[in-house]
């Protein structure tokens, strides 16, 4: 395959093992990434239920390192560091002045001057650049992407098939919380992070050991029912679950505060990139909020679809989606403050035709305790 | 694999024959590239359609695809278990996963289609591009 820029697209060390299983491989975001291997809604169901394991090697990941690393991240990410023990991981955003995310990340403590962020795939040389930039203060910052692969085994029987394979026992691993452990012989970082609203860990390791590790976790998961997931399952799980996508729900132009990620900013911290603005939209108001919605109609809202609001065009769909646990049509927009409270009635354009929708509360779905 | 008695389009609808009524769906190539079908939009008897033109969509959890009428006339039946069971297309896509029974309003139409030697010669063609 080829990018449209006409450019070879970018492969994960397990492009091979993919495409020999038979996996649907698409572009995304300049990477050939498999959408699929038995059917979306198979593998979706799979990860609610039992298990499924994604390549999401494409990934980007950046150290900030040096007695200056804590001050430049401070400053950079809306989320507050400082909070952060070694081996904790915290859910952030890199910052621009206008109160928007450059990206949304996942930022790693491996020790006060030593860090670790993990960042969107198509983002990660656009968020390497700015943290370059932002880095009047001397800390040590790599691109060090080349250097991992990454696995995500996410699902109730996540943790009983790890236990298998993984050493020390990731059983007392906390949620957001990581370490330097081994899976399948291999040694790399493991958390106990996800990003389909399951119980699951993710996997750091270098690229060499990319085929054994995913051969050796998909034998021991088998009997627990653990088959491989793409990336069109990842999305209409992430949907579900209610977590933003970059360049669907977050983008130069919206604000934390209207993507409801108010609890990733810190305030209280001091000073970081568009904290005024934000500070003032706190005090304002937003004039627009993500909602969630469902279909009242038969027909599924798909991203980039008008929304319409008493009979007046309002933004359009960020994402959408038929969800496979749900069994509902599901999608995310953006609706000024007013029109954002449960059981709003509201319009989603289909094809020139106006279908019935109705606000809910996010996230859609919630794991069962 | 692909029902010799059929005729196909290189959008990948098939249509079947019999006197002026021609029933139409969607091939087993297309239901595979599609993947899981989750939902499917069908005129109604006695809407027209027109060859070439979108007459309905068919969309899976990923994707929205448009279905393109092989044929022009008017619409005589459509198959309203795709609504409760979308899933037909998947599992029996040149069979009970039927679409639509059109009244063929221009017979010369037919002669634009491939049999089903030559779909299968152009789908090799489009594997390998």
């Amino acid at each position: 395959m080829v990018a449209p820029g006409g450019e070879a697209l970018k492969r994960t060390a397990l492009n091979a093992a993919h495409r020999s299983s038979g996996a649907k491989m698409v572009d995304y975001c300049g990477w050939e990434m498999p959408v699929e291997y038995s059917g979306i809604t198979r593998e979706h169901l799979a990860v609610r239920t039992a298990a499924g394991l994604f390549d999401v090697s494409h990934m980007g990941e950046i150290e900030v390192r040096g007695p200056q690393a804590l001050a430049l991240l401070q400053h950079v990410t809306c989320n507050d560091v400082a909070r952060l023990q070694d081996s904790q991981a915290q859910y952030s955003a890199l910052m621009l002045p206008n109160g928007s995310a450059i990206d949304d990340c996942l930022v790693h403590r491996f020790a006060s001057d030593h860090y670790f962020l993990c960042v969107n795939a198509a983002n990660t040389e656009k968020d390497y650049a700015w943290i370059v930039q932002c880095n009047s203060l001397g800390a040590d910052v790599n691109n060090i992407s080349a250097q991992y692969s990454q696995i995500a085994l996410q699902g109730p029987r996540a943790l009983a098939i790890l236990r298998k394979v993984a050493e020390p026992d990731p059983a007392d691993l906390k949620y957001y919380w990581f370490r330097k452990a081994r899976c399948a012989g291999v040694e790399g970082i493991l958390a106990r992070t996800g990003y389909t609203g399951e119980d699951g860990f993710e996997f750091y390791f270098p690229p060499a050991s990319s085929v054994h590790v995913w051969n050796t976790l998909l034998d021991a998961g088998k009997p627990e029912g653990l088959i491989p997931a793409g990336l069109g399952a990842r999305n209409t799980l992430r949907l579900e679950a209610g977590f933003p996508l970059y360049g669907h729900e977050l983008d130069v132009e919206i604000t934390l505060l209207e993507a409801n990620l108010g609890w990733i900013t810190k305030f209280g911290k001091g000073e970081f990139l568009g904290r005024q603005v934000l500070w003032q939209q706190h005090l304002a108001g937003v004039p627009k909020r993500l909602i969630g919605f469902e279909m009242l109609d038969r027909a599924p809202a798909r991203d980039g679809y008008p929304v319409v609001i008493d009979g007046k065009k309002s933004g359009k769909v960020t994402s959408g989606s038929p969800a496979p646990f749900l069994k509902k049509n599901i999608g995310m927009a953006y609706a000024p403050p007013e029109d954002a409270q449960m059981g709003r009635e509201i319009q989603i354009e289909i094809r020139g035709r106006l279908a019935s929708a109705r606000v809910v509360s996010l996230p859609f779905y919630k794991r069962p305790k | 694999m692909y029902p010799p008695e059929f005729l196909y389009t290189k959008e990948h609808e098939w249509i079947r024959l019999d006197e002026s009524v021609g029933t139409i769906g969607i091939t087993d190539y297309a239901q595979k590239e599609l993947g899981d079908v989750v939902f499917v939009e069908l005129p109604k008897p006695g809407d027209h359609m027109t060859a070439g033109e979108s007459f309905g969509t068919v969309e899976s959890v990923k994707a929205v695809s448009e279905l393109y009428a092989p044929v022009s006339g008017e619409v005589k039946a459509a198959n309203s278990k795709l609504q409760n069971s979308p899933e037909l297309v998947n599992s029996d896509p040149h069979g009970e996963a039927w679409m639509v029974r059109v009244e063929i309003s221009d017979r010369s139409e037919i002669d634009k289609l491939m049999t089903a030697d030559q779909y299968e010669a152009y789908l090799q063609q489009e594997k390998a591009h």
